[in-house]
């Protein structure tokens, strides 16, 4: 909201390309809820949204947050600063006007604060409303602290002309699931709050927005990734419950009996991961999934779905670590674990989505690899994808959709399980053997029969041939897109979540006259060959990631870039805050390193 | 989904044979209890008749575990401890298949102690064989949750202080539905427990004890009636296998106890309830495609 801050009389709204509102209260006033009536708002009016929030640990209560960043070009981030605060107490505005950018405007609960509370260091426009008792005058009865965020809503709605009837109608349908009074009551509220007069406040519109409204959708990373799971051709699987993963295995566990299928609760980490091995094993592509301290749970499995070569997708939606550590907060720290987190040398593929549309393509992806190359693909998502909402065009799945095949055909007499010469494609069970020998899937290291082998020799032919299919998909891997300059002063090398704001802040840095471009890594193991001779364009690489910087002084993706290239240029830009990067970070990281000799 | 299994056996195209079953020699020692096991579970599939390839063995790690090695059939040897989850995987999508798991005291009672529980509790469909020795074997004489107190092994050498798991007990309170109890020595009666466990639709589980020759010989001479000890079988006039309680009573003292059915109920199992669930699910979508029921997911989305 750049335009204009200060109040105007004119009646006419002032015209923005994209604006930043963070609400700020407790978990339970139904803050996310009405960002989530936002953000699907823009998706239907061809607005690019991101959304952000927080979520206390504890169980019910504690301060909550959820920002939305609406645009009407490319929203790659979730916003720096707040354009408007909406501040449901004293507490919310005083852990948050620090995050209102200067002249920003501040709308408070005047139930909870009075003018005595307030802050006028940076010329910000402070809006006293009586959130609670202009709520419970509209919607009567004894509705306290019911509703006042629609009311805060309607308020929004009116100050940013948003499209009222579609708004109603997002939250209509809503709660037009539940009891006719709970509907009414929150229409009452939300017409309370758009007629309010709020007083000398500017009055703000977007400008149309420029991508197509047909087929736009709004939705978070974890359910995205879960529809893409099955579009894949995923039936089976299992998990246990932790945060931030937990609604991808709710929402599998009511899906998948639609198509047939069937994803179970298991009793622990152990069990989960055992269970999808063993659906795998029978000739399904089967997923299992966790975060942090669950993918260390399942190390042992996963080791031996290396060995026995056995296709699985694994979801690791990574939050802050180590042990319990931040669990909803988002990092990137699971890299290693991910790619390295097994004993002995038990390789499979790792993938990152770059954004919430992107979890459904990977989960694709991870399908289409997993079977290829039999080997597990364990998909790193994280805390702020799996929970923010982005609003994009719907896949089309005529194109995409993958139907699940169970290949129980007849296997010829030379059926091989473990071939040295060719990728392992395992017999399930049903699948008669013509030469009427029955394989076995085994972590033993084992011959080209699956035997159980001591010998030297094989194990060094066998660790090799599990190996190769890696690097083979390295070759196979296209490069990534550069963004921004193709040669110059610094190249940004970033995976995950990351993307946008590493995207945003190339576009800033080359707006004030840097010449630097910016890669991102969906392809995290094996990497893509051929990153050296990209990575010789620029004078600088800087990595960053939202991981420790390490004994050494460099984060994980940059030690795996160092270990594997041997380039010195390689630097770091880490941070363990457990939030999400801004671009003032990224931008001034970058510029530290680029003024190095 | 169904719960096909327990129908009589589809005609094979070929007769399933006790050579058409044998895979490698067996590497266990000369003299262990897992020979008879092995032998009677060929001669109990050859009654049967399933076909070939709808027959699954799976293991964890053990001496016991080795078994799929030695069966011709499709098999998977996994990890320590978690054979019944993986087998579980199994066994719930793939409602043609029959599946069978092997292990050991270790595998069961230890490692894998809590997914005998969950197993159990949620009546997947398959039959569980515990080759019970009292003892870690492969690594060589440590004691086991099933050692008795006094067993004097590598790491309690002045002899076991903690109290043995009951197997029995374990097994009724975890709620398997089939829960039996024999002896390898006891080749007959193995093959009726065998065969009754197979033909149970629920999680079947036979404990057998079977004699380490090599670190603990003489384990279970108290049941063995030509080393003077008593094989006491449960006379099922006298028992009835569908009381808990009574159950639980006669498994108070196992050394060396009764063999034979302790328990069998009837319960649905999760194979079934899993299915009606699947089935009444898609009732409600009127037939529609796989793909259009997730186009219309994403129109709700817009």
């Amino acid at each position: 909201m750049s335009s204009v801050s200060a109040p105007s009389s004119s009646s006419a709204p002032t015209s923005l390309r994209n604006a930043v509102i963070r609400f700020a209260g407790n978990s339970q006033d139904g803050i996310q809820s009405i960002g989530g009536f936002l953000a699907r708002l823009a998706g239907r009016t061809a607005q690019e949204v991101m959304t952000y929030m927080t979520i206390p640990s504890t169980i019910s209560g504690g301060p909550s947050i959820f920002q939305v960043h609406l645009g009407s070009g490319e929203v790659l981030h979730e916003g720096d600063e707040a354009d408007v605060l909406v501040a449901f107490y004293k507490h919310s505005y005083q852990n948050h006007i620090g995050s209102l950018r200067k002249g920003g405007i501040c709308f408070y609960d005047t139930a909870d604060m009075t003018a005595e509370d307030l802050n006028h260091d940076r010329g910000i426009i402070h809006i006293g409303v009586p959130f609670t008792s202009a709520t419970v005058e509209a919607v009567g009865g004894s509705t306290r602290d019911r509703g006042k965020n629609m009311f805060v809503l309607g308020m929004v709605c009116a100050v940013f002309n948003l499209d009222k009837e579609k708004l109603v109608g997002i939250v209509s349908r809503q709660f037009g699931r539940k009891d006719e009074s709970v509907l009414r009551n929150a229409l009452l509220a939300f017409d309370a709050g758009f007629a309010y007069q709020v007083g000398d406040v500017e009055k703000f519109s977007f400008v149309p927005g420029e991508a197509p409204g047909s087929h736009r959708i709004s939705a978070d990373g974890n359910q995205m990734m879960t529809l893409g799971l099955i579009a894949a051709g995923v039936r089976y699987g299992s998990a246990y419950p932790i945060t931030p993963w937990s609604s991808i295995m709710e929402t599998l566990r009511v899906e998948l009996p639609k198509y047939g299928g069937i994803y179970v609760q298991a009793e622990d980490e152990l069990a989960a991961v055992a269970m999808t091995i063993g659906a795998a094993f029978a000739g399904h592509l089967a997923i299992t999934g966790s975060a942090g301290p669950g993918l260390s749970l399942k190390m042992e499995a996963l080791g031996y779905a290396s060995m026995a070569e056995i296709p699985l997708i694994v979801v690791n939606v990574q939050r802050g670590g180590p042990s319990t550590g931040l669990p909803t907060s988002v990092e990137q720290s699971d890299l290693m674990q991910a790619i390295y987190g097994s004993h002995g040398d038990s390789p499979r593929i790792v993938l990152a989505p770059k954004d919430v549309e992107d979890c459904f393509y990977i989960a694709l992806e991870a399908g289409k690899l997993a079977k290829k190359y039999s080997c597990p693909v364990i998909i790193l998502s994280d805390q702020a994808l799996s929970s923010r909402i982005e609003a994009f065009e719907e896949p089309d799945l005529d194109k995409h959709w993958v139907e699940p095949e169970l290949d129980l055909a007849t296997r010829p007499a030379d059926f091989k399980p473990y071939p040295l010469d060719a990728i392992t494609r395992h017999a399930p069970p049903g699948a008669k053997m013509a030469g009427g020998k029955y394989p076995i899937a085994t972590g033993l290291e084992h011959d080209e029969m699956g035997h159980p082998s001591g010998s030297p020799k094989m194990h060094t032919l066998m660790t090799a041939k599990r190996r190769n299919k890696l690097v083979q998909l390295s070759k196979e891997l296209p490069l990534p897109e550069i963004h921004g300059d193709t040669t110059g002063d610094a190249l940004v090398v970033g995976w995950g979540s990351t993307f946008g704001p590493i995207k945003e802040s190339v576009t800033r840095m080359r707006s004030e006259g840097h010449k630097v471009g910016a890669i991102h890594l969906r392809h995290l193991h094996p990497m893509p060959a051929g990153l050296g001779d990209l990575f010789k364009q620029y004078k600088h690489v800087v990595c960053v990631e939202m991981n420790d910087s390490g004994l050494y002084g460099y984060g994980q993706l940059a030690t795996l870039l160092r270990a594997s290239l041997a380039d010195p240029r390689i630097q770091s830009v880490c941070k363990t805050d457990g939030l999400a990067f801004r671009i003032r970070e990224i931008v001034t990281g970058v510029e530290k390193i680029m003024t190095q000799a | 989904m169904s719960t096909a299994i327990d129908t009589p056996a589809a005609p094979a195209t070929e007769k399933l044979t006790k050579k058409a079953l044998t895979a490698d020699h067996p590497t266990w020692c000369p003299g262990c209890g897992d020979f008879a096991v092995l032998n009677i579970f060929y001669r109990v599939l050859e009654k049967l008749q399933y076909p070939h390839e709808n027959i699954v063995c799976v293991a964890g790690i053990g001496c016991s575990s080795r078994f799929p090695y030695f069966m011709n059939t499709h098999g998977i040897h996994f990890i320590h401890g978690r054979a019944l989850p993986l087998a579980t995987g199994i066994s719930l999508s793939r409602p043609d298949v029959h599946v069978f798991v092997f292990g050991g005291d270790g595998d069961g009672f230890s490692i894998g102690g809590n997914h005998l529980n969950h197993a159990a509790r949620k009546n997947i469909k398959l039959t569980y064989v515990i080759m019970d020795n009292f003892v870690y074997g492969l690594t060589k004489k440590q004691t086991s949750p099933t050692s008795p107190i006094g067993f004097k092994s590598k790491t309690d050498p002045t002899g076991s202080i903690d109290r043995p798991i009951n197997p029995m007990r374990q097994l009724l309170a975890s709620g398997a539905t089939f829960i039996a109890r024999t002896h390898a020595a006891q080749v007959k009666h193995m093959e009726a427990m065998f065969e009754r466990a197979i033909l149970h639709d629920g999680f079947s589980v036979v404990e057998c004890l079977s004699e380490c020759v090599m670190f603990y010989s003489g384990a279970f001479d108290d049941s063995t009636p030509r080393k003077g000890g008593t094989y006491e079988l449960i006379d099922e006039t006298q028992h009835d296998v569908t009381d808990e309680t009574a159950a639980f009573k006669m498994a108070e003292n196992l050394a060396p106890g009764k063999f034979g059915v302790y328990y069998q109920v009837n319960r649905p199992t999760k194979n079934a309830l899993e299915q009606k669930w699947i089935d009444e699910t898609q009732s409600k979508l009127g037939g529609v495609s796989q793909k259009e029921i997730l186009k219309k997911r994403f129109e709700a989305m817009r």
